[in-house]
């Protein structure tokens, strides 16, 4: 079947099978690879794209279920050539080690930011929950979320 | 890799549509909402539907809304509104609290209610929540709309009333003055099933309970719920020697399993320590404290 979705502001169609995972169909028919794909059961993370402004799971959803929604990705936080604050959060508050997991965070928290411009650390804890990261003990994740909500002002080309 | 097994796929565009869809295509066809219980189970191969029919387009059915004295809660209603939804949280703290502890942030943004339900699956917290309430699942087929009771809604593990050529559409909770209720989980990890839950909610008549309702899942609970400790409640004083006798019963009522998630004797434990605590939640709520 051919789907149509807008990935990081592009409109992408391809054939696809109505079983590829809206995941395979991003690293695999887009080469979008920064959006990782790891648990293979909604429980990791590390997959977790966009999708309307909503962060979900992109290895329990089909590609079809996608199709006409606007996705982004990892690859769509910067914007023209400026990083978002999230990730440089994360730059400034080595909030990655093996970085697996940092994608699927950066995501999340760019969510929890456009809804919270201010969460507390308990909130940017409970918002991740879903985002299990093995390197971190996730101290300095949430140092980096807090560091992104306390420099909005960077965000988007006018940094 | 896991990737399902091929299917056809067609995306319904109204309720009457996806109905059309699953009469022409006989069982093997099944409704997709969220997806966070039917696509892990596909990729397993414990379902093997033949054909998906995507309800994500029927916006129709994803409301919270007050209708004639009942709350009612649209089957594509998702986790995440749920959980944010202020009529809820003023009428019933216990969805919000049972929400709270479902999976996580992500995957709460695409479950739905009408999921959770049709999954059945027994663990399911949603499902204890609605046996608790004695809430009403209103079924729509080509030929009508019929409703039936929570209590009697599943058909054992995995298995629901909705028969292969309906739909869930609605979930109607009654609205109780006078009440309050809690929900309480133990779960090995955030996020996870239930080693066991309890919900409850309690309606008092001056000192006493009025009427009550008492869901427990994971603990092998007939219909996710203990209708004995409920009778034995109602008309008595609402205190916590009669909380912890109706827990009691709640006890030794379920038939859980030993099981990865725990031995028996540890769930039934939990199932009376949990059921006890969400009635005296329950309790003090109805009589106005912020517990
Ligand atoms: S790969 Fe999707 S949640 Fe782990
Ligand atoms: S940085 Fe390695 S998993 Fe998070």
């Amino acid at each position: 079947m051919q789907v149509t979705m807008t990935v990081n502001g592009e409109e992408f169609t391809r054939e696809v099978e109505p079983r590829m995972l809206l995941v395979h169909f991003l690293r695999d028919d887009l080469g979008l690879t920064g959006t990782h794909w790891g648990c293979d059961t909604s429980n990791c993370g590390v997959c977790t794209v966009q999708i309307d402004g909503q962060p979900v799971k992109s290895c329990t959803i089909l590609a079809a279920m996608a199709a006409g929604h606007e996705i982004r990705t990892i690859e769509g936080l910067e914007q023209n050539g400026t990083l978002d604050p999230v990730q440089q959060g994360f730059m400034q508050e080595h909030g990655l080690q093996c970085g697996f997991c940092t994608p699927g965070v950066m995501m999340t928290a760019r969510w929890l930011l456009d809804k919270n411009p201010d969460p507390d650390t308990e909130t940017i804890r409970e918002c991740i929950s879903g985002n299990i990261c093995r390197c971190t003990g996730y101290e300095n994740i949430v140092r980096a979320i807090r560091w992104a909500a306390e420099h909005p002002a960077t965000e988007g080309a006018s940094a | 890799m896991q990737v399902p097994a091929p299917f056809e796929y067609e995306r319904a565009t109204s309720v009457d549509h996806a109905l059309a869809l699953l009469e022409r295509h006989g069982p093997e066809a099944r409704l997709i909402a969220g997806g966070h219980s039917l696509l892990p189970m596909m990729k397993l191969r414990l379902a093997r539907p033949e054909m998906l029919i995507d309800i994500n387009d029927l916006s129709d059915l994803d409301y919270i809304k007050l209708d004639r004295g009942e709350i009612a809660i649209g089957a594509m209603a998702r986790h995440a509104a749920i959980l944010d939804s202020p009529l809820l949280a003023e009428h019933y703290r216990i969805f919000r609290e049972a929400e709270k502890v479902i999976a996580d942030p992500i995957v709460r943004n695409r479950g739905t209610i009408g999921g959770s339900f049709c999954q059945a699956d027994p663990s399911e917290d949603l499902s204890a929540v609605g046996s608790a309430l004695r809430a009403k699942m209103v079924i729509r087929s080509s030929s009508g709309t019929r409703t039936v009771a929570a209590r009697e809604f599943h058909d054992g593990p995995y298995q629901t009333m909705v028969g292969p050529s309906e739909i869930l559409v609605e979930i109607r909770v009654p609205i109780r003055p006078g009440s309050g209720s809690a929900y309480e989980k133990v779960e090995r990890r955030a996020g996870d099933w239930a080693i066991a839950a309890a919900g409850t909610f309690v309606q008092l008549s001056g000192d006493n309970v009025a009427d009550c309702g008492i869901g427990i899942t994971a603990v092998g609970a007939d219909h996710f719920a203990c209708a004995a400790a409920e009778d034995f409640l109602i008309g008595k004083p609402a205190t916590v020697e009669n909380f912890a006798a109706a827990a009691q019963i709640c006890h030794d009522a379920v038939a859980p399993q030993s099981d990865q998630r725990g031995p028996a004797d540890y769930k039934r434990h939990l199932a009376r320590e949990l059921t006890s605590r969400a009635l005296n939640r329950s309790a003090a709520r109805a009589r106005g404290e912020d517990v």
